[in-house]
């Protein structure tokens, strides 16, 4: 059974394909600016691909290059083995829909009509509706939960709700793969999670195939069936999120002065660590965050049961208590606050 | 029609307005010199506001969506300007062709010269000004560039009017007042075959209008050729302003502010609706700047382009204090 899906795996055509890719931007004439290079990189239907990188790595630029809207500098990119090239606007605009960071703000253009537009492809030389066009409008409606505000003119949306309708349009536009440029990027908490959640349940139902630029590395980590994380010397690397951070590459690109990411708990820590390392014993809510808090207040947490500093957490009735040892000197601590006050007047060994 | 009606009643001779009527409806039986100045000066007259007001509004129209500012307009980014060189270049080139009525009585050829000349100024400002903002990003800054260019264009007029005769001078000056009474026969019929063509272009273009409503990218995206696009707008708003400058003089304000208003009348950017609504705005308010201008009751008439931006203006002001309420336009 395994094996079967394996080869079944193996035997699936990716939608877009890309070879010996190197992508850049012109400067001028003959004059050009390459940001990447070599690059192969697959998609496949019903995906969800996050794009990872640091600012100004090239990420606009390579979704550009991938969607046509910019020329290769060299290598090639293929639609359902089709050159890009060889395809007129027309019929790109078939395959790939996009949401781009522009601000479309026209105050006086409504949901409803700007969902519409996504079927510019699709519809006669004046743009006339069909019962198609609108059910599939009505689909996208649906899928996005935007029909609450269908009626609302643009300028009177909020940020979350503007992507919302914005990826309805690129839905109405009815393509087999589509690519949003950082969609989460203005966006509080709750709606970055509601979109990528949406993303990701669109991916699973349609099969279509979902390629976003984010700065979410936590939310890429939980929804990405694949990463491709573009360092800023070009380099990219692509893989299942679980195998880049195994293999260290989250690493090797996010760490910075004083940032480090964390294999373990796939986040980044900000402290300067080494100075001081601590066991944390005991399990659940409690010691999570007891971790959590020694972290940001720099210490390591060493693998070890016992270390020349140890804290056991325990929790009673949901009453945790901390039990803190240092060279058979024991304190005990009843709030969290107290634990770090203490820990905080002992010397680094 | 009401505004039709009451613009070929009203002028500076009396005619009942039953008469008029009468002399629309049946020619035959009603008095010669009333006919006369129906038939010659008046309907001609408001056949021209129609005409105008639909070309300059839809050309205003394509514009605000072209660049994606509410302020733009065939005034504002130098389109007119463009056609008054091409026009002065015609009339102010002494020798050959010495004035507007002398162009007028060439007939076909020289109105056809004119708005050549009027449509290539027109459309060679804009496609300077378009070549310019394909390289910035801020339409603001497009609109600073447009002002400019316009100016610059003026002060070459200027220059070149400084060094040529005054007889040739009044011609012009009295061309850049707008009148829309200069339009007869032959020249009416061209200019609406001309406007009702730009604006024919312009329907049949709306869908791109729509996409463009988006940006650049957006539309690129959705498949439009945005090189083509912007081609073909241009084409069709020079076509327009130039062949209406030709021949009524620079007239203002009608392209910024009808597209504001029918927008806001109709509530809607679909193109599709809004330039048969532009048309229907733009030839409203054309006739009854038209009227204002007769000063009904007096022998005086205003120029046009007094009116307009005594209309205009105002709508200007309205926007720029509801885009404080409102982003976007």
């Amino acid at each position: 059974m395994e094996q079967l899906k394996t080869i079944a795996i193996a035997q699936q055509k990716p939608l877009l394909q890309t070879s010996g890719l190197s992508i850049g931007y012109k400067l001028g004439r003959n004059n050009v600016k390459e940001i990447a290079r070599e690059l192969h990189l697959e998609m496949f239907a019903g995906e969800v691909i996050c794009l990872l990188g640091p600012n100004g790595c090239g990420k606009s630029t390579l979704l550009r290059t991938v969607a046509g809207l910019q020329e290769t500098v060299i290598g090639t990119v293929e639609i359902e083995g089709v050159d890009l090239g060889r395809l007129k606007p027309a019929q790109l605009a078939k395959k790939i829909s996009m949401v781009l960071t522009d601000s479309v703000r026209s105050g006086d253009l409504d949901v409803y009509s700007l969902i519409a537009l996504g079927r510019y492809p699709h519809s006669g030389w004046l743009g006339r509706l069909t019962a198609e066009d609108k059910s599939v409008i009505d689909q996208a409606i649906l899928s996005t939960e935007t029909g609450a505000f269908a009626d609302r003119k643009l300028a009177t949306l909020s940020d979350g709700e503007c992507q919302k309708v914005m990826l309805a349009r690129a839905i109405a536009q009815d393509t087999p793969i589509i690519i949003l440029d950082e969609p989460t990027a203005h966006l509080d908490l709750p709606s970055r999670i509601q979109l990528m959640r949406l993303l990701h349940r669109l991916a699973n139902d349609t099969k279509k195939a979902i390629l976003i630029s984010t700065h979410e590395l936590d939310l890429a980590l939980q929804v990405a069936d694949q990463i491709w994380l573009m360092q800023p010397d070009g380099h990219m690397a692509t893989g299942l999120p679980e195998e880049l951070v195994m293999n260290g590459s989250f690493a090797k690109a996010f760490n910075k002065d004083g940032i480090i990411f964390d294999p373990a708990t796939g986040s980044f820590t900000m402290h300067v660590s080494g100075l001081k390392s601590i066991a944390v014993n005991g399990e659940g809510t409690a010691a999570f965050w007891t971790r959590k808090a020694l972290l940001r207040k720099g210490f390591t947490i060493s693998a070890a049961q016992i270390a020349p500093l140890t804290v056991t957490v325990l929790e009673n009735a949901g009453q945790p208590t901390w039990t803190l040892e240092r060279e058979r000197e024991i304190t005990v601590c009843t709030s969290l606050r107290d634990l770090l006050i203490t820990v905080n007047l002992i010397k680094p060994v | 029609m009401l505004a039709f009606l009451l613009d070929v009643a009203l002028g500076s001779i009396h005619i009942p307005l039953k008469a008029v009527i009468g002399i629309l409806i049946s020619p035959e039986t009603a008095d010669t010199t009333w006919l006369y100045i129906i038939q010659q000066i008046r309907l001609p007259k408001a056949l021209t506001a129609i005409v105008v007001g639909c070309g300059l509004s839809v050309s205003g129209l394509q514009m605000q969506t072209l660049f994606r500012n509410p302020l733009a307009g065939p005034s504002v980014l130098g389109i007119t300007a463009g056609a008054s060189l091409g026009v002065a270049l015609v009339m102010l080139s002494a020798g050959t062709i010495t004035s507007l009525y002398s162009i007028k009585e060439l007939g076909i050829s020289g109105s056809w010269l004119i708005i050549l000349a009027s449509s290539i100024g027109a459309a060679m400002v804009m496609l300077l000004v378009v070549t310019i903002s394909s390289s910035l990003k801020d339409n603001v800054i497009v609109l600073i560039v447009g002002v400019m260019i316009g100016n610059i264009t003026f002060s070459i007029i200027s220059i070149w009017q400084y060094f040529s005769s005054p007889e040739l001078i009044k011609d012009y000056l009295i061309w850049t007042f707008g009148s829309l009474g200069g339009v007869t026969g032959d020249q009416l019929l061209m200019l609406t075959i001309v406007v009702v063509a730009g604006t024919a272009i312009s329907f049949l273009s709306s869908k791109l209008l729509d996409a463009l409503l988006l940006g650049d990218n957006y539309a690129r995206s959705m498949g439009v050729t945005v090189k083509r696009a912007r081609l073909l707008i241009i084409g069709s708003t020079s076509l327009l302003a130039g062949g209406i400058t030709a021949f009524c003089g620079p007239i203002g304000f009608i392209g910024i502010a009808v597209p504001h208003l029918t927008r806001a009348l109709f509530n809607t950017s679909n193109h599709r609706v809004l330039i048969p609504g532009c048309c229907l705005v733009g030839t409203l308010l054309m006739l009854v700047c038209d009227i204002v201008a007769q000063l009904p009751g007096s022998q005086t008439v205003l120029p046009i382009n007094v009116i307009t931006a005594l209309v205009g203006s105002p709508v200007v002001i309205w926007i720029i204090i509801g885009r404080n309420k409102l982003k976007g336009f």
